[in-house]
């Protein structure tokens, strides 16, 4: 059997608020195969971001391992974690967040930057990103010049442009109209189908999450239904 | 694109506050130039003193002479080169206002241990034929535009009358530091003046200087000096010709320590207000930060975009307050000198003080990026992805 692409062992996790300890996940254990769209939905505080957090390093387990792309992720130091999320996590997040002083395709260059590509390399790969998003004829916009459907998808395009291992979406649709979010739905569920991308994806959005192959419900700290066929958890 | 360009469009988001803040350096930069410019014209003269020379003078102040006949037995002692004498002649030209510095001297030994004030071989023949002569140096004689043949009247303080004194040649100095302020007078001819009108102060020298040979062996030769002439009616106290001058800096000392202190204040405000300038630019972009770290960017690169920040706002200043301060400089001269005379000669910018004032605001750039790199480097990423600046 192949490696998952993701995979926590038995992963605890709690936060402070105050001196009261907050726990958000208890004992949880995951395995993603490579090449699964993964929804996870579930109420504020479920613990569902946390998860997208701990897969990219940004924040660490308190108990367990977390392993994704080849890496285990949970023992590396912060400088190694940077190189390994460059090269293999595509991060999307529900408020864009693009630099609003760098327009749509210096955005896109970004992540770009870290890698060892002359920049006419990097120029071919930031067309064909913001091309795959149909936003080919905007690089030279600012943010603020775009819809938040379009800016959504230059996150998209900046997300995949280094192409990563594995995307991590948060609420990517949470803050667009229903035809954005319909857009950006489709275009990552082609990313997942034509590149074989691993995408998680956390949203409260059910039509969203119905684009995915699998949902994985979530409450306290743990998977509570199972409508996934592809992913085993605890 | 770079991360240069990621730091000049930074820059650009509040180009108002980055202006003030820019226009705040170039306004300190010109004031630490000019008062660095001041601090270095009071120990000019500290720095034009060579090491070969002593100056002996009586040990219970300058303004209590020593007799002529010290002279020869100076001049025979071991180590001892050569001998000079001069006095402080202290005449006012017009008005008080006019000052500048007057040496009565012995003119052909004089002219031999101070080879830094260079005039023509007929100039110093010139001055050698006649005992109302002068030389005068080259910035004095540009001030008031005198030339060779020019008659300069001067009213006597410490020695009493209307004196003229012919220009007959006009000296310049062989370094950068020499003074060319100096009025040089015959030593003879005031003599012969005040053996008429006060014959008991007739035949005494203002101080000596001695050219040694050696100048590693000037403290043996100055106490030996000291020595000689303890238990004397006029006992001497011999020192190095920049323990002398640092004796003038001494007086001021007061002065120059309140301007120190105020240009390392001056210095503090720059840090403290570009420090705030980025501590704001990186609190505003706490989540585009966040994000870059989201990117694959490690902590070596968000410290460059700060430091680059920081670099950029305060070379922007410096070079700014660097370009005000040649012309803010020539300003400052003119008005010193108008009100002070030739009192600070040594007024001009000199490169070293934009090479200080530039590693100075380079220190300030670097300093004032720690508070906030210390605010990146301790940032919580999954913390600061949900910060709503």
């Amino acid at each position: 059997m192949d490696q998952p692409a993701i995979e926590f062992r038995r992963v605890s996790k709690s936060y402070f608020r105050g001196e009261q300890e907050v726990p958000i996940l208890h004992d949880f254990s995951l395995s993603v195969p490579a090449g699964t769209f993964l929804a996870i939905m579930g109420p504020s505080g479920s613990g569902k971001t946390t998860i997208l957090n701990l897969i990219a390093g940004l924040d660490r387990p308190d108990r367990g391992s977390i392993h994704a792309a080849g890496l285990t992720v949970s023992t590396q130091r912060d400088a190694d974690l940077a190189r390994w999320r460059a090269r293999h996590i595509g991060f999307v997040f529900q408020f864009y967040n693009l630099i609003p002083v760098l327009t749509a395709a210096e955005n896109v260059e970004l992540p770009l930057l870290l890698s060892k590509l002359a920049k006419r390399e990097r120029s071919k790969h930031v067309q064909a990103a913001l091309g795959l998003v149909g936003l080919g004829d905007r690089m030279q916009h600012y943010p603020r010049q775009l819809s938040g459907g379009q800016e959504q998808r230059v996150g998209i395009a900046r997300a995949i442009v280094s192409d990563p291992t594995i995307l991590l979406a948060d609420e990517p649709t949470g803050n667009l109209d229903r035809d954005s979010a319909e857009a950006v739905m489709g275009l990552l569920t082609r990313l997942h189908q034509q590149l074989k991308k691993t995408i998680l994806m956390v949203t409260h959005d059910p039509r969203a999450a119905g684009y995915a192959q699998d949902i994985l419900h979530f409450d306290k700290g743990r998977g509570v239904t199972d409508d996934a066929r592809h992913v085993d958890h605890a | 694109m770079t991360l240069g360009t990621l730091i000049t469009r930074n820059l650009r988001r509040h180009l108002s506050r980055v202006s003030l803040t820019a226009f705040g350096i170039a306004t300190v930069i010109l004031a630490f130039n000019l008062i660095v410019t001041t601090v270095r014209a009071w120990y000019a003269g500290v720095e034009a003193s060579v090491p070969n020379r002593l100056i002996v003078r009586h040990a219970a102040s300058l303004s209590i002479h020593l007799p002529l006949a010290y002279r020869d037995r100076l001049a025979s002692m071991e180590g001892v080169t050569g001998v000079t004498y001069a006095n402080w002649f202290g005449g006012v030209y017009r008005d008080a206002k006019g000052f500048f510095p007057q040496f009565a001297i012995d003119p052909a030994s004089f002219l031999d241990l101070h080879a830094e004030v260079l005039v023509t071989s007929d100039e110093r023949q010139a001055f050698l034929s006649d005992r109302r002569g002068c030389l005068i140096g080259r910035r004095l004689a540009a001030q008031y535009g005198w030339k060779v043949g020019d008659v300069i009247p001067l009213k006597g303080t410490l020695y009493p009358g209307d004196w003229e004194f012919v220009v007959r040649g006009i000296y310049r100095g062989s370094e950068a530091s020499s003074d060319e302020t100096w009025m040089l007078i015959r030593w003879d001819h005031m003599n012969e003046h005040r053996q008429q009108l006060d014959p008991d102060r007739a035949g005494t020298v203002g101080w000596y200087v001695l050219r040694i040979a050696d100048p590693a062996r000037a403290g043996f030769i100055a106490r030996s000096v000291d020595g000689a002439f303890a238990n004397s009616t006029a006992e001497t106290r011999t020192e190095t010709e920049q323990a002398f001058q640092m004796g003038f800096v001494a007086m001021s000392g007061a002065i120059i320590g309140a301007l120190k202190v105020l240009a390392i204040a001056l210095n503090a405000i720059t840090l403290l207000v570009l420090a705030n300038t980025l501590v704001m630019a990186v609190r505003e972009r706490t989540r585009e930060l966040a994000v870059l770290r989201t990117l694959g960017f490690r902590s070596s690169h968000l410290v460059t975009l700060v430091i680059g920040e920081a670099l950029f706002i305060a070379g922007l200043g410096a070079a700014l307050g660097m370009a005000l301060t040649v012309p803010a400089n020539h300003l400052y001269a003119s008005f010193v000198a108008a009100k002070l005379g030739n009192l600070f000669p040594h007024l001009d910018l000199h490169p070293s003080v934009l090479v200080l004032s530039a590693s100075v605001t380079l220190c300030i750039a670097v300093c004032a990026s720690t508070i906030p790199i210390t605010a990146v480097l301790r940032a919580k990423v999954a913390q600061d992805l949900r910060h709503i600046g």
